[in-house]
């Protein structure tokens, strides 16, 4: 019964895809900013991207960088009264900014889902994992409690939870760390969204339940052919997963394009950083670390010119002084198409190849 | 546990040098108990059941291992934070496990840690200066009228501006923070810091400056180091010997190359593989994963025999039987009734110079 309810959803859900060919996602010229006390605090700056249909990308940056605003902006989760966004966030053809609370009911959930990075905290201690799933289910479909439970339990056990129909009516603080993440990715299936946010999805969990989690969502995503975009501070995490990869700076994306690309030809420094600073299990372990001098800056006032002139070292091989006097444009290439990066230095390959390779692999 | 206690007693020697703390069979148990008015004691959560290693002078000893394993409550052992249920300690020599308060003083001197979280370890209402300087007062090891010079080279020492000693907590970023927690950890001058997970709160490009700065603590001081960490990565750059836990129990330890080049126990290969790593796809390729089932079993009830057996691949029935000891095999101890080499990292040509075997 439930089987064929959702078939038809999902069958009419198809049939009202973007006509043209826009991409599932499209985010233009996203700002976010946080009037504070102290000031303006500009979260997102100038954010552009896209995520089509069946398309995993992946959002890297440090804390602060912007990657769960620009997220949460997609969701309509900011309070309007105390956020100043502007640009254009269309989700399947409907604009979200500005967008009415009767409208965002009707995406959250079911058009975008999100897995938060804490499932401890995002799922309610109260209230059974199974009432929460079907609680999701029935807000946008028009089923009875019985076949929103018959669902429920077919969501846990696609999510790879044991005696589904046992564990249902568990509570949260009966489940260990690796099934309340798995519990939280069920409850953001059940509508079969199109697009999927997983914001740090695997950040509480020990390695081991990590693998486990990644593969399920990959898994999910090529049966549902849906759209993910994943939130994480660890390239390892993308590598594994992410098709294209997006990596941010203070508010700003700073470099763009297929994982492949950007992990094997980065552009900017602030890339190249992070991947020399990470500790791994192959490298020369009697070479030290090559840490990214100084600290993240303020969003309260970031840094003039490029926001990470600050703690480059390769601003010699900039002409002049434009590094902090003028901001880059995200520009394309030099040698990928699809390639694009914020930073003034003309030839990154070079340099890349001829003195960063051996930081990074020590 | 008697099992382990014959082997387990020779565990993690090898190493030329006096030990500065030799643990051997530690034991800690925690209560489980009913509710109710008469709160009786139903059951032991096994946190640590019967470890031992020991740690050289100015070197460092790993302890890896999952959430839940028993890795930070050895550590809060060591430092007698957590009363140990059995077992020894030796710290150069002298038994440290059952002194009382007063007698423990003069060893809370050489043992310091370092807390994992840099926002809940600092005192908010202190200033940085009274944090620092706190425990040298409490031990008398300066005078008054010096410990704000002391605590301003400390400051230094750990890359601090030493003018900030009157700001709080608050005022200081992550990786900052965890800089104060290692200059406090520095005041006493001890021989050797439990260090709790110091760097997997810190963003990745700080966690490489706090890093190198303890490296470089080290070396200069000549501190000894029980590093407790997840991540496997971390622990390989700054341990050259890892023991790994699982459920409460060192199931391999060795030297870093045999721990990371040929893991022989199941658990091991699992983590190393299961670990993401950028610099393989910076070269392309991606390692072979291989895939654990479940989660780690609850530690009041841990499994029969092998503790790893529920998720084990090679599982068989003497492994439910038996409790398999810490075999020494090539220079190596595993706890695994079917130990054998499995290359799990491919180092590639471009980072050691030396193409490696193909995973299987």
């Amino acid at each position: 019964m439930t089987d064929t309810i959702s078939a038809d959803q999902r069958q009419e859900a198809t049939s009202s895809m973007p006509r043209k060919d826009e991409p599932f996602l499209v985010i233009e010229n996203l700002s976010v900013q946080f009037p504070t006390f102290n000031g303006l605090v500009k979260a997102v700056s100038d954010l552009s991207f896209d995520v089509r249909l069946g398309q995993t990308l992946g959002i890297v940056g440090e804390s602060g960088s912007g990657k769960s605003v620009s997220t949460m902006a997609v969701l309509g989760l900011h309070d309007s009264k105390r956020t100043t966004m502007a640009g254009s966030i269309r989700v399947n053809g409907t604009e979200i900014i500005g967008a009415g609370d009767a409208t965002m009911r009707r995406i959250r959930g079911k058009e975008v889902a999100i897995i938060f990075q804490d499932p401890l905290t995002a799922l309610h201690p109260f209230f059974s994992v199974g009432a929460q799933i079907i609680e999701a289910y029935r807000v946008h479909n028009n089923v009875s409690k019985r076949a929103a439970r018959t669902r429920a339990i077919e969501m846990l056990h696609r999510v790879g939870i044991p005696q589904p129909d046992r564990r249902i009516d568990d509570y949260v603080h009966q489940f260990s760390g690796g099934m309340r993440q798995r519990a939280m990715i069920a409850m953001a299936l059940v509508n079969d969204p199109k697009l999927l946010i997983a914001d740090e999805p695997t950040t509480a969990l020990d390695v081991t339940v990590q693998a486990q989690i990644l593969d399920l969502i990959q898994e999910l995503q090529r049966e549902c052919g849906s759209a993910v975009i994943i939130i994480t501070h660890d390239l390892g995490v993308i590598s594994e997963v992410a098709d294209d990869t997006m990596v941010m700076y203070a508010g700003r994306q700073v470099e763009q394009g297929p994982t492949k690309e950007v992990l094997t030809h980065p552009y900017m420094p602030y890339t190249w950083g992070l991947l020399s600073s990470v500790a791994d299990v192959i490298s020369d372990v009697s070479k030290p670390l090559v840490p990214i001098p100084g600290t993240p800056p303020s969003l309260l006032n970031p840094p003039s010119g490029c926001p990470f002139h600050p703690r480059c070292r390769y601003q010699d091989y900039v002409e002049g002084n434009r590094c902090v006097t003028e901001l880059p444009e995200l520009r394309r290439g030099p040698s990928a198409e699809q390639h694009s990066r914020r930073c003034h230095i003309d030839d990154p390959e070079r340099i890349y190849e001829s003195s960063v390779k051996k930081e990074v692999f020590g | 546990m008697s099992e382990t206690s014959s082997v387990g007693s020779t565990a993690a020697t090898g190493t030329s040098g006096p030990p500065l703390l030799e643990v051997t069979d530690l034991v800690k148990h925690f209560p489980v108990k009913s509710s109710g008015v008469i709160r009786r004691t139903i059951g032991q959560v096994r946190a640590v059941d019967g470890v031992s290693f020991t740690i050289t002078h100015g070197r460092s000893l790993g302890l890896v291992g999952e959430s839940g394993c028993g890795k930070t409550t050895t550590g809060r052992v060591i430092t007698r934070l957590f009363e140990p249920t059995s077992g020894s300690m030796r710290f150069e020599g002298n038994e440290i496990g059952t002194l009382n308060s007063r007698q423990m003083l003069p060893y809370r001197r050489e043992i310091q840690m370092i807390f994992q979280d840099p926002y809940s370890s600092l005192n908010p209402r202190h200033t940085v200066g009274t944090i620092v300087g706190t425990p040298m007062q409490v031990h008398g090891t300066m005078p008054k009228n010096k410990i704000l010079d002391r605590v301003q080279e400390l400051l230094e020492t750990v890359g601090l501006n030493p003018e900030h000693y009157n700001r709080y907590p608050s005022e200081f970023s992550g990786g900052q923070r965890q800089r104060i927690g290692i200059a406090r950890a520095l005041a006493l001058q001890p021989k050797l810091i439990v260090a709790d997970e110091p760097v997997s709160a810190l963003d990745v490009s700080i966690q490489a400056q706090v890093m190198n700065l303890m490296q470089d603590l080290q070396r200069e001081f000549d501190i000894a180091f029980l590093f407790i960490a997840h991540d496997l990565a971390v622990v390989r750059h700054f341990c050259p010997e890892v023991a790994v836990m699982y459920l409460g129990k060192i199931v391999e330890f060795g030297s870093r190359e045999t721990i990371y080049e040929t893991p022989h126990h199941p658990y091991t290969q699992a983590l190393l593989s299961a670990a993401p790593d950028v610099k393989q796809a910076a070269v392309g390729g991606r390692r072979e994963r291989i895939r654990l089932e479940g989660d780690v079993p609850s530690p009041i009830n841990p499994p029969s025999g092998c503790r790893f057996r529920t998720r084990c691949w090679k599982a068989q029935d003497v492994c439910a039987e038996k409790e398999p000891p810490l075999y020494e095999i090539g220079g190596r101890q595993v706890a695994c009734h079917f130990a054998e080499p499995l290359r799990v990292v491919q180092v590639p040509a471009i980072a050691e110079g030396s193409t490696a075997a193909a995973a299987s």
